[in-house]
């Protein structure tokens, strides 16, 4: 009996395909607009925790401002003479580099590229976790000269060079001159969506002397400390946010007005953005799964009105009440599903060529899919009940009768 | 036919439809005893009862009071569902309007009754093609009742009601859609299975040609039975050649 059921539901349904399609579309829709939501705000969520964590389990940074991100830039400034003080001061630090950044137009012949310059001193490289290309990184004999030197990014050889050598080249930042000794391994796009390998490497002192111009000279934006292998990065936060608050005469009962953090930490705090986002967004698309239903809700109580007749036949004929309702129950279940399935499949094919569009991972993710199946199929039952009793307290005679 | 235990066997059945001032008693007391193998024509005025016996008979309705016996079985107070499984497995119908699935061919809807009960698949095939076969419709099977003429569609009706071998044929104005020559049609083909595949007939109508095909002529009036008169077989088959 259930697969005559099926059968017969398949046949209504084709034999209605057009209505049969709007009636699903809602679902498909809803279902869609889920899993596209959650899929995507996981990947989001991933690839912002895989790009901070690859920074390395030991590195703390320290920025201005009580907060990451905009917003928290009234703070001033750290000093060079912080990083120093830094590195005096906590035993557990195995390298301090204090960075200094600034937005630069990079020229190199006829080709310009806008990207950013961080001055900063030889430690960095390591701190960050770069990887040299080509040539070398400039020395602390360079540094403490403020010699034009610089180190590039992989985005900014492929945009001032193509296939060309940098190494010997002089590019042009601003109105300086400037060698390029070395190329660094591409990192590829970072946690905030950002491009990691747009940059330009120069020494901290080259950078507050020839580019900062006179204002702030001896500013740096953000200081990276590296903790020792096997020490906590907890206590290194602690110990570096002490030293920042003597360095920056902050009185006891005063809050910093800086930030410490260890690279858990900010993932944590930029995945959670991302996490309440997508849970946001996927409840709003969860409200049009339901929306769908009342659409198959709709239809199929249109569907036991139009059809009275037919239930009257096959009533006359000898169908129970409980055979009549079970018809209707598995039409509006295929409908939901199918509305389900295509919205599963149309939001796995969109939200793969959505990541790919704004550069986020494309995450699959089988429990959602599940979640959004199993709901399309509940809608159904939900939805499909209330007309499926409908058709089924029908009175044979007064069905016949029904023109 | 007397000796043996009468098919259907009703006794003082009366219907009321509505309650208090608005009641309408429909049927005031019917006794009524059809016999297996009986071609019962069911007639009088319309507000007479005859479609309200029909339902009753046919088991789409329950008595107000009054017992019902079908093939010894008390059905009177049998429930929906318990009616439905009676009419599955006892009745077949057939309809004024045909009654049949719209976009829905011919073949398939002669299953249905035997989808419901149960048969698989192919034996609903074999039993349906041959119950199209034996009102000279297999040529027919593909097609929806749309593309049929009221005579043929009447026939795929006939079919649905045989598929299942019932025991009774209810027969609800079987001719009243059609025009006279399909009409004869019909009713030989209703006789021809009365006589030749022994099913139980009855039939409501309140065209008296139709009726002088029945063995047996019962009117309804008022809600009681006014007459009912059997003709023995002479009668019957002078009766049949005039009205052909």
């Amino acid at each position: 009996m259930f697969w005559d059921a099926l059968a017969i539901a398949v046949r209504e349904i084709r034999r209605n395909l057009t209505r049969a399609f709007l009636t699903v579309l809602g679902v498909i829709i809803g279902v869609a607009a889920v899993v596209i939501m959650v899929t995507l705000g996981q990947g989001a969520t991933e690839s912002v925790t895989a790009q901070v964590e690859s920074l390395g389990s030991n590195l703390v940074i320290a920025s201005p401002g009580r907060s990451m991100g905009p917003g928290g830039s009234s703070a001033p400034n750290f000093q060079s003479a912080d990083a120093t003080a830094i590195r005096d001061a906590v035993s557990e630090v195995r390298a301090v580099a204090p960075v200094r950044s600034l937005g630069v137009n990079a020229v190199y012949l006829q080709e310009d590229w806008s990207a950013q310059a961080m001055g900063t001193t030889t430690d960095y490289f390591s701190v960050a976790g770069w990887t040299l290309a080509q040539g070398r990184i400039f020395t602390e004999a360079e540094s403490r000269a403020a010699r034009p030197v610089c180190v590039l990014g992989d985005t900014l050889v492929k945009e001032l060079f193509g296939r060309q050598d940098p190494l010997g080249a002089q590019i042009r930042l601003k109105n300086m001159s400037c060698e390029v000794i070395g190329t660094l391994e591409g990192k590829g796009q970072g946690a905030m969506g950002n491009d990691q390998d747009n940059i330009v490497a120069l020494p901290l002192s080259t950078l507050q002397r020839r580019l900062a111009g006179r204002s702030g000279s001896r500013d740096v934006n953000a200081i990276m400390i590296s903790a020792k292998d096997g020490t906590s990065t907890d206590r290194v936060v602690s110990a570096v946010a002490e030293v920042l608050r003597q360095q920056r005469d902050i009185r006891n009962d005063e809050d910093d007005d800086f930030s410490v953090l260890d690279t858990k930490q900010i993932a944590n705090a930029l995945s959670s953005t991302t996490q309440i986002l997508t849970l946001l967004l996927g409840a709003v698309a969860a409200v049009s799964l339901l929306v769908g239903g009342i659409g198959i809700m709709n239809i199929m109580l249109v569907s036991v009105t139009e059809r009275t007749r037919e239930i009257g036949i096959r009533m006359s004929i000898g169908a129970l009440p409980k055979e009549v309702q079970l018809q209707f129950m598995v039409e509006a279940i295929m409908l939901s599903v199918a509305g389900g399935v295509i919205g599963i499949l149309t939001a796995l094919g969109s939200s793969y060529l959505i990541a790919q569009g704004i550069g986020v991972p494309f995450f699959f993710d089988p429990e959602i899919n599940l979640i959004a199946f199993a709901f399309s199929a509940a809608v159904g039952v939900v939805f499909g009940y209330m007309p499926a009793r409908r058709a089924a307290a029908l009175d044979p005679i007064d069905a016949l009768r029904h023109e | 036919m007397t000796g043996t235990e009468p098919l259907i066997q009703l006794r003082d059945i009366t219907k009321i439809y509505g309650s208090g001032s608005a009641a309408f008693q429909a049927l005031k007391g019917i006794d009524l005893d059809i016999h297996t193998g009986e071609m019962v024509a069911v007639m009088g005025a319309s507000g007479s009862g005859k479609s309200t016996l029909m339902n009753l008979l046919g088991c789409l309705d329950s008595p107000t009071d009054g017992q019902y016996f079908f093939g010894g079985r008390a059905v009177e107070g049998l429930t929906k569902e318990e009616r439905a499984l009676l009419r599955r497995h006892f009745l077949g119908f057939v309809f004024q309007g045909f009654n049949l699935l719209a976009r829905t061919s011919a073949l398939e809807n002669v299953e249905l009754p035997l989808i419901y009960r149960g048969i698989s698949r192919s034996e609903r095939r074999k039993r349906a093609r041959r119950a199209l076969d034996a009102v000279g419709l297999l040529p027919w099977e593909k097609h929806a009742p749309n593309e049929l003429s009221g005579g043929q569609q009447q026939r795929v009706a006939i079919a649905r009601a045989i598929a299942t071998d019932p025991s009774v044929l209810f027969a609800d104005e079987p001719t009243g859609n059609l025009d006279s020559k399909t009409s004869v049609e019909i009713m030989d083909l209703i006789t021809d299975l009365n006589r030749n595949r022994n099913i139980t007939v009855v039939m409501v109508t309140h065209e008296p040609e139709m009726a002088e095909y029945a063995r047996r002529k019962i009117v309804l009036h008022d809600g009681l039975i006014a007459t009912d008169d059997r003709y023995d077989k002479h009668v019957y088959e002078a009766a049949r050649k005039e009205a052909v």
